[in-house]
């Protein structure tokens, strides 16, 4: 069996947060999917929360220090990646997209990634669509095309948790066959020299 | 002597020349004030047995040196044996040709005590004030890194190229001091190309070092020393490598920490962001007492080999002229020898010494000819 790193990204705030429960589903359903294609899935889970002070000092330093540091060299090297955040003030969590901005250029470029997002009302859902989508697709990031909402009565039973499951599902499916579809991601190294001297001199 | 060092690896200071308030006073000094601290610093740096002194150069508030060859024609006027450079030469916005004249007649003023360190600068509105944009950063640096080899090593330069109007029988005046063109090192945090740059000529990469994690350094290193054995300059560990690095110290440690700590929290660059503590530990930043400045320093050795130049960032952040010539006081008389005697106990024989225009005169005499007539080092 061949094995994948698939890193989960959780945004949320709270703790105990939807938003970590949302991004747990959507990786355990991945893994089952992944186990059906013959591939064993090896998760990491990336607790925003956890790193917020480093993820700012990113920012104003220009890299990553101390335990963030290795978060960051494991979603450059993930098979695939599970982004979750929760809904704020009418989009992203303010430290996701703060996440986003500091990974190098190309960290996620032709990478396969599942979005989802919590938050209190359905009537959010489509944040997913307009505002998380197109931050992935300027980072070139293969999203797939079910992203998942999870409001306050998905977590209640019912139909509403059925058709969340379903979700999930959907989308953990699509994950994985992107995943298999791949070879083993190789990290960008920002230091490799990619051309040799010729190359980069101008030419008459 | 006349022209820096050569019998082993030069230490010395560069300077941002940055007009920050001293966050303890709230004092903010002027411009006139400014510009004469830096002339200090530099005389202090040749009194207190430094060998090399490096101005950076910057086009905006609240940095000071646009002009770099005047203040170190001046700093040339009042030394002997100070070694003056550049930290950085902007290869990107400055004319090649206004750079080929500049430090050409430095060179002379200065009986040879002078080198150039190539940088790209990386503040964006300053590209198009000069004509530029940042977007071309990479292309610039090459380019007119090749034209100013050119304008240096060939009487007469028929040149036509992207970025400047093309040259037509023209002559560089003055031409180099004893036809050996100033040594020239480049600077980059982590722009491989640059590193590439540095070793097909074969000339020096110094790895800025401050502000940043070791591993840039180390990973801009290797390459570069890799690159410089691949062109055939020599082996891996003959590459002429140079590197930044930031102190402060005092005799006790607790209070370097004390007394620099509000100077880092409300730093340029880094301030209102990680604490001290984490800096130090994350990147070269070191505050404490000397002797911890000389086992940080020598623990450079381990990631990047031996090298050739140190040096140190000691001026900015708004600490006053007067801590900063203690500092140097500091630097001079109890860390700097220590340096230079363990440097050069560790250091292999057929590991070289930093370039001066000493050596590469006397090279070039070895190779028979005026260095100006002799072919360029590079691979065809």
């Amino acid at each position: 069996m061949t094995s994948r790193k698939l890193v989960v990204i959780s945004s949320g705030l709270s703790q105990p947060s939807s938003t970590r429960l949302l991004a747990d589903r959507l990786a355990a359903a991945t893994v089952e999917e992944l186990k059906l294609l013959g591939i064993a899935a090896e998760v990491r889970t990336v607790e925003v929360r956890d790193h917020a002070h480093d993820i700012v000092n990113n920012v104003l330093t220009g890299f990553p220090s101390g335990q963030w540091r290795t978060e960051v060299e494991a979603i450059g090297a993930a098979d695939g990646v599970i982004a979750v955040t929760p809904v704020l003030k009418a989009s992203y969590a303010g430290i996701f997209k703060t996440l986003l901005d500091v990974l190098d250029e190309g960290a996620l470029a032709g990478k396969p990634v599942a979005i989802a997002a919590s938050g209190g009302t359905a009537r959010h859902s489509l944040i997913l669509e307009h505002a998380v989508r197109p931050v992935f697709a300027y980072l070139r990031a293969v999203v797939v095309p079910t992203a998942v909402f999870a409001a306050a009565e998905d977590w209640s039973g019912g139909a509403s948790a059925d058709s969340l499951r379903e979700r999930i599902g959907r989308a953990a499916a699509e994950l994985a066959e992107q995943i298999a579809q791949r070879e083993p991601a190789k990290p960008a190294d920002p230091f490799a020299l990619t051309a040799s001297f010729e190359d980069l001199l101008p030419k008459d | 002597m006349q022209s820096g060092r050569q019998d082993g690896m030069q230490f010395g200071i560069f300077t941002v020349g940055d007009v920050t308030p001293d966050p303890t006073t709230g004092r903010e000094p002027t411009e006139a004030e400014r510009i004469k601290a830096m002339v200090t610093i530099a005389l202090k740096a040749e009194e207190v047995g430094l060998d090399v002194f490096a101005t950076g150069e910057h086009h905006n508030p609240p940095f000071v040196p646009s002009s770099p060859t005047t203040m170190l024609g001046y700093i040339a006027a009042r030394t002997r044996n100070l070694l003056l450079s550049t930290s950085t030469t902007l290869i990107t916005t400055n004319d090649p040709v206004k750079i080929a004249e500049d430090y050409a007649m430095l060179q002379h003023l200065a009986d040879g005590r002078v080198d150039l360190m190539m940088g790209r600068g990386n503040t964006g509105p300053v590209y198009p004030w000069f004509g530029q944009d940042i977007r071309n950063g990479i292309s610039l640096a090459l380019e007119n890194y090749a034209l100013l080899r050119r304008l240096w090593r060939e009487d007469v330069v028929d040149w036509k190229g992207q970025f400047r109007t093309p040259l037509q029988s023209f002559t560089s005046t003055p031409r180099p001091l004893d036809g050996v063109p100033p040594f020239v090192w480049h600077g980059s945090i982590r722009s491989p190309e640059i590193a590439e740059q540095a070793a097909y000529y074969g000339d020096g990469f110094f790895a800025n070092h401050i502000f940043w994690p070791k591993e840039h350094t180390q990973r801009m290193i290797g390459l570069y020393r890799q690159r410089f054995e691949h062109y055939g300059h020599g082996s891996a560990d003959q590459a002429i490598v140079g590197l930044g690095g930031q102190v402060f110290m005092r005799k006790n440690s607790q209070d370097a920490v004390r007394e620099f700590r509000p100077y880092f929290d409300n730093a340029p660059v880094y301030g209102h962001g990680p604490s001290l503590e984490d800096f130090t530990r994350e990147t070269p930043l070191t505050v404490g007492s000397p002797q911890e400045v000389i086992d940080r320093t020598l623990g450079f050795r381990d990631y990047v080999g031996d090298y050739q130049r140190q040096l140190f960032l000691m001026d900015h952040a708004g600490l006053p002229l007067k801590t900063v010539l203690e500092q140097l006081d500091l630097l001079g008389e109890e860390v700097v020898p220590v340096l230079r005697r363990e440097f050069a106990a560790l250091r292999p024989a057929h590991v070289p010494a930093a370039p001066t225009h000493a050596s590469l005169k006397a090279a070039a005499e070895q190779a028979g000819k005026p260095a100006a007539e002799t072919e360029e080092q590079v691979p065809a």
